[in-house]
């Protein structure tokens, strides 16, 4: 009964989403603020259904229901508890429902906070995200139903995927989809100022917050993801430029890059179309993203041509909303009036170059993604684009755009003086140089790459340090005021710098473990001893143990500094027993931010002896730390008064008690 | 007959984008201790060289970091040439005569891939010339910023005359 009421609640949600498409957009039209204010109504009323469809499939699952064909593939009565709810979304359906429920959930929020927004700006908002509701539900109702039933039903079910038995799917799909999914919402806004052929202020002070949502959500969801892939593969990499994160990359580099125009657009009421444009993009690889996974086209082209429904329901709705959208926008685009003038040396014109660049370095991953699938199409020729050609690609975009990095809040709106921000730059360039020369003198020369790159990371650190302390007039006034000042600055400046810093912080790490790691890979046997870290890592043994609902080999190792003892690690081989499928669970031990690293490759032949990978990863951790830097800048930037609409009235009144030093 | 099995669920779970490289690879045995060459810069060479080659069964997986079989072949396989003291360019020559162009992580610059290699260079160069001619145009459009010397002169005589 559950599961039933489940669909029903689907079904349900689809004729809701289906009015909402419909009538407030009409009411818009008409000018009747009672069609508009459906939108409101239905947005809410889908987003309680789908959170109650939701809710009975995550019941289905708790329960074991193995009459459910979705809990019978991927859920088993001894699965612990937190799997069989992280389960839900572990598999094609259940992450569509995920997948819709966010998107439910972004829209209940808009119209719940959009008070104060244009009530036809609002139903056009809403109808638009209503016809992405509709057509994802079409998809999951007539293609990837969660709820279908199995009879007779079987007494066990087959057990969720080993790998993702982790704490990582509980938090990294919501992250990654509230991220993807997120985007919807400043696509929706660019569709509705097409339809109306204007945008005003309003559009502006809404899209950011909004984007800023999403790109915090991306950002963290991706960095998680990166970390788990870190930790569950078992050698150590965590970036693999696999197409599959590359479909979650795009959009975040876009989406930064759109969080950068709208800043200008807010501001100085320029950059209006490009910001629209970049908006449809940005959600335009969001969707594409969910084709690439979804349809099983990056597996083999030919794997999608002989079970197409999927891939082709998807790619069609890829094609409507992302065609439909450009070619709206090609028609409207030239309503919409360009805004204020600005040299080229200023604030907007470095918001101009990061577009730039990262446009750049999002248009060369897609290509690079899509290319060997298009040419193996068209010209039957098979290609693989893979981690070298990124690296050689994507580096060399990435370089000057951080360069110039901490020059851009320097700079003021308009008109800039670059003279001005190189002075008071000088001494993080000095401190910079400082350290690539110590890096150098460090390893005697022999790392040149990088002495410049962990250079440039001090750069970027100091830079946006430094933009910091220039607001609040370090060096200029006596300390107690620059520390008050420091404290009254807008939070939007300190989001600014902490987001820049972050970008510090996980290229050091980046370019400390690329350069710096070390890596040995040896056959032990119980007693041996190698070098890894500093440290003496002696291998005690293997123990069998078993788990409830795998087996595992568990390595031992004793960690000794000279002839002390610090501390023991542990390194494990799993067999989950449902699906007989193999894991390993590496041991990781964290220091400070590096990180020792120990996992097991296949047992030996005589007794006890085993294949170890032992890898020293220096500043590791930055590489992730950063990017949380980054999502906190994020939070602070959102948390900025003037980005709340509504909160003008008071935010004057603060501004009046306390000056805010001029920028 | 396992990693056939990983393929497909591969296929069928790919739940977010992380896990379809866990998926992948997991659990990754790359590289072996047998199979490494007893000189340290030789297996460098080695090691270098198989980061770059696609394990032609795998998706997008190098032969360095797979452990399917065929992999493990042709690390052999590299290895065996360097130990005949071939050069790296020859190495990758002889696995791309073997294997086809698709063995290679980094493709080739030919005509074939010429839109692949030329996409970071034109997008940023046209995206540079529409910025800079639309900046151009605006300030035409806006007109002469600069004030004639009349009107200069009349401002100098204006703001004297409110002192």
């Amino acid at each position: 009964m559950i599961v039933e009421t489940g669909h029903y609640a689907l079904v349900l949600a689809l004729a809701v989403a289906l009015v909402q498409s419909v009538l407030p957009l009409a009411g818009a039209r008409l000018g009747d603020g009672r069609l508009m204010q459906t939108g409101t109504n239905t947005a809410i009323l889908g987003f309680l259904l789908l959170a109650l469809s939701f809710a009975c499939l995550v019941t289905a699952h708790v329960q074991s229901d193995f009459s459910v064909l979705n809990v019978f593939e991927n859920s088993n009565s001894a699965k612990p508890m937190l799997y069989k709810v992280t389960g839900v979304w572990g598999n094609h359906e259940g992450s569509m429902l995920l997948w819709v429920l966010i998107l439910g959930l972004f829209g209940a929020l808009v119209a719940g906070f959009g008070r104060d927004l244009p009530a036809s700006l609002k139903a056009n908002v809403l109808s638009v995200q209503a016809w992405i509701t509709t057509a994802f539900l079409l998809f999951i109702l007539a293609t990837s139903n969660p709820f279908q039933r199995l009879s007779p039903a079987p007494f066990e079910g087959q057990d969720l995927n080993p790998v993702l038995q982790d704490v990582g799917l509980a938090i990294h799909p919501p992250l990654l989809y509230l991220g993807y999914v997120g985007f919807s919402i400043a696509f929706s806004f660019a569709v509705a100022a097409l339809i109306d052929g204007r945008i005003d202020a309003a559009w502006a002070r809404w899209v950011r917050p909004w984007t800023l949502v999403a790109w915090i959500f991306l950002t963290l969801g991706i960095a998680m993801g990166s970390y788990w892939a870190y930790y569950e593969l078992g050698w150590g990499g965590w970036w693999f430029w696999d197409p599959v994160e590359n479909a979650s990359f795009m959009p975040w580099l876009s989406g930064t890059a759109l969080l950068h125009s709208a800043l200008v657009m807010e501001k100085r009421s320029a950059l209006k179309i490009w910001t629209v444009l970049l908006a449809i993009l940005t959600f335009s690889l969001s969707l594409l993203g969910t084709f690439l996974v979804r349809s099983g086209v990056l597996t083999s082209v030919h794997a999608f041509a002989t079970d197409p429904t999927r891939g082709v329901f998807i790619l069609a709705i890829l094609a409507i909303f992302v065609g439909g959208s450009l070619a709206l926008f090609a028609f409207r685009a030239a309503a919409l009036e360009a805004g204020g003038l600005f040299a080229p040396i200023s604030r907007e014109g470095a918001l101009v170059l990061n577009n730039l660049f990262l446009t750049t370095a999002a248009a060369t991953v897609l290509v690079g993604t899509l290319y060997p699938l298009v040419l193996d199409v068209l010209a039957g020729t098979k290609i693989s684009v893979g981690a070298p050609f990124f690296n050689m690609t994507f580096g060399p975009l990435m370089l000057p755009l951080l360069a110039v990095v901490p020059f851009g809040p320097l700079l003021a709106w308009k008109r800039g003086d670059l003279m001005a921000a190189a002075q008071r730059l000088w001494a993080a360039a000095g401190l910079a140089l400082v350290v690539v020369i110590a890096v150098l003198a460090y390893t005697r020369g022999g790392k040149i790459l990088a002495a410049l790159g962990i250079g440039l990371a001090a750069w970027l650190i100091l830079g946006s340090l430094t933009d910091l302390a220039g607001r609040a007039g370090f060096g200029r006034v006596a300390r107690g005021v620059a520390l008050r000042r420091l404290a009254g600055l807008p939070r939007s400046a300190f989001g600014t710098a902490l987001a820049h810093l972050g970008l510090g912080i996980t290229l050091l790490g980046i370019v400390s473990v690329v350069t710096f790691q070390t890596e040995l890979i040896t056959t032990m046997t119980p007693g041996q001893v190698v070098e890894a870290g500093g440290y003496a890592i002696r291998y005690e043994g293997t123990e069998k143990r078993q788990g409830p609902n795998y087996s595992e080999d568990a390595a031992r190792f004793t960690l000794m500094r000279g002839t002390d003892r610090v501390d023991t690690m542990e390194s494990a081989r799993r067999l989950y027993t449902a699906r007989q499928q193999p894991t390993t669970e590496a041991g990781i031990r964290t220091e400070l931010f590096s990180q020792l690293y120990i996992a097991l490759g296949d047992a030996g032949a005589n007794g006890g002896a085993t294949v170890v990978r032992v890898w020293w990863k220096p500043l590791v951790t930055l590489v992730w730390l950063g990017a949380v830097v980054m999502a906190l800048g994020g939070i602070a930037s959102l948390s900025d008064r003037r980005l709340r609409v509504g909160a003008p009235a008071r935010s004057r009144r603060r501004a009046l008690l306390q000056p805010e030093p001029a920028e | 007959m396992r990693l056939w099995l990983l393929r497909h669920l591969a296929g069928l779970c790919l739940a977010v984008a992380a896990l379809a490289v866990v998926l992948s690879a997991a659990p990754a045995h790359a590289v072996q201790p047998d199979e490494m060459l007893a000189d340290p810069a030789l297996e460098a060479r080695a090691r270098d060289i198989s980061a770059g080659l696609r394990c032609l069964v795998c998706q997008n997986e190098s032969i360095d970091a797979s452990e399917a079989d065929l992999a493990r072949d042709l690390r052999l396989l590299v290895r065996k040439r360097l130990v005949a003291g071939d050069s790296d360019q020859e190495v990758v020559d002889y696995m791309v005569a073997r294997y086809g162009e698709f063995v290679l992580l980094r493709p080739r610059f030919d005509w074939q891939t010429l839109a692949l290699w030329g996409t970071p260079v034109v997008v940023l160069c046209a995206g540079a010339g529409f910025a800079f001619l639309s900046w151009r145009g605006r300030r035409r459009q806006a007109g002469p910023s600069s004030l004639s010397p009349e009107e200069a002169a009349r401002v100098e005589a204006l703001l004297r005359s409110g002192d």
